[in-house]
């Protein structure tokens, strides 16, 4: 466990009776003391607040100096409309390569004059220098010195407004600097657990101060990764390196509301992004095979990497589970896996769980109602 | 009381021993939702993978402790798999056994040798 890096909340983490682990690089809260199960129904009723500081902050500037630019550049390399985002909105996005596969997942801000990218931790390196050799005509610059917090859950707003009351106003998906105190924060209204909630970069000197503040209110409880698996999961998002990689496309993987008109077939700037052949021909035909959700029958968690097949015995395996657990709010295991696309929601089909195989019925996801503010 | 290097206590009572988890396996495996228990008559012999738990984050075995046969299950552990965490010396036991060979039981670790190992 050398090497391993620590974010600026690392002490507050420990304080806080935290079991650590390592993820991505970095030693992270995996639990408090509350446990997961108790996390993650405090974050659905309340309010729950991450320390996502491993994650990569990304500033995405033209060298012309505008946004457009940069938005039409970024365009190269992902196959979403950034061009059309409006200034203070955000939306979600992922890197391809030549064979459609995905790279990242990503959020991108346009924040007026310059693009603002968040990437998962582990690919950040990568994602950097991904974005330095496909964009030579933007400077790409990693964001050093600020802290990522996530503050969700339907009292989110409440917690946030006493600190920086002009939180309210922001809508899901917005972008907007706020000040508190000297601080200025980028806060975005959006999260990775389906509740409403607020995704905050602070300077590394302001965070343990805005942790603490936060944390002293009676409804805000610090999460740690096991609960954020749960409440994503629940939330029927994808976590990178798990449900979506570099072998499945953003169409199989069910990500099509994600690739707007514009870059589809017939779109104004239609193509154009790596592995646009293989992903525009599967809009147009639909793919073979297609992430589902899966609500196996009775309490046992059908884990990543359970085998499902077409019937109760015999047969090979028509696809695999690439994430599954135990839903808190649902009271229910779930699971996501790719099978395929011939079947239908309502079909069951069935997981080898430790030798047996158990009943589990497609279902659609969410499994667990969003609440964002719209 | 007697102590398994699986984290596990036995208890006895009567001719049979009670059998479950220990407090630090509790802590360990985190919040318990599934529980899979043993048909009773069946004769296990000792590390037979005898019951399933399933907790937020992963599945873990439970063993059979020692050669026997399981005489009864706790249902109540797997209608409410959380009682595995809120009493698991008590309410949530899991199965009782009737031992082969009750000496056997002595060649376990008592409550001193097991702190010892859980440090």
């Amino acid at each position: 466990m050398a090497d391993l890096q620590r974010t600026v909340l690392h002490g507050l983490h420990l304080k806080h009776g935290a079991r650590m682990v390592p993820f991505a690089g970095y030693d992270m809260p995996v639990q408090y003391p509350m446990g997961v199960l108790k996390e993650h129904l405090h974050t659905r009723d309340a309010a729950g607040l991450f320390d996502v500081s491993h994650m990569g902050q990304i500033l995405l500037t033209a060298k012309s100096g505008r946004v457009e630019d940069a938005a039409r550049a970024l365009e190269r390399l992902v196959p979403v409309d950034v061009l059309g985002l409006k200034e203070g909105r955000q939306r979600y996005a992922m890197f391809t390569n030549d064979a459609g596969g995905i790279l990242d997942d990503l959020m991108v801000a346009n924040r007026g004059d310059h693009v603002f990218l968040v990437v998962n931790a582990a690919c950040k390196a990568a994602d950097l220098a991904h974005l330095k050799a496909g964009l030579p005509d933007c400077d790409v610059g990693l964001v050093e010195g600020r802290a990522l917090l996530a503050l969700q859950g339907p009292k989110a707003e409440a917690a946030l407004a006493r600190l920086v009351p002009d939180v309210t106003d922001l809508s899901f998906m917005d972008v907007a600097i706020r000040q508190w105190d000297t601080a200025e924060l980028w806060i975005s209204r959006s999260g990775y657990t389906g509740e409403d909630g607020f995704e905050i970069s602070v300077p590394d000197r302001f965070a343990l101060s805005l942790a603490e503040r936060l944390l002293a209110m009676d409804e805000v409880a610090p999460i740690g990764l096991g609960a954020r698996d749960s409440l994503r999961l629940e939330a029927g998002m994808c976590l990178y390196g798990h449900d979506i990689d570099t072998t499945t496309t953003p169409v199989e993987a069910g990500l099509t509301w994600a690739i707007q008109k514009v870059r589809r077939t017939g779109g104004v700037r239609e193509g154009g992004f790596p592995g646009s052949g293989r992903i525009l021909k599967e809009l147009a035909e639909g793919p073979a095979r297609l992430r589902v959700g899966l609500l196996p029958e009775g309490r046992a968690p059908m884990r990543e990497g359970t085998d499902i097949y077409a019937g109760s015995d015999g047969g090979a395996p028509i696809g695999r589970v690439t994430s599954g657990g135990f839903g808190p709010s649902i009271e229910a295991p779930m699971a996501m896996a790719y099978l395929p696309a011939t079947l239908a929601e309502g079909d069951t089909v069935y997981g080898d769980v430790r030798g047996r195989r158990l009943p589990a019925v497609i279902a659609p996801m969410p499994f667990h109602p969003t609440s964002y503010k719209r | 009381m007697k102590y398994t290097e699986d984290h596990e206590w036995l208890r006895p009572e009567g001719d049979l021993v009670v059998v479950g988890i220990t407090n630090h396996a509790s802590e360990q495996l985190g919040d318990v939702v599934f529980v899979e228990l043993p048909d009773t008559g069946k004769a296990v012999s000792a590390g037979d993978e005898v019951c399933v738990i399933e907790s937020v984050k992963a599945a873990s075995d439970i063993r059979a402790p020692l050669d026997g046969e399981i005489v009864e299950v706790n249902q109540e552990i797997a209608d409410n798999p959380g009682l595995v965490n809120e009493d698991p010396t008590g309410r949530a036991w899991f199965f009782k056994m009737k031992l082969s060979d009750p000496s056997n039981l002595d060649g376990l670790m008592d409550e001193a040798a097991y702190k010892d190992l859980i440090g």
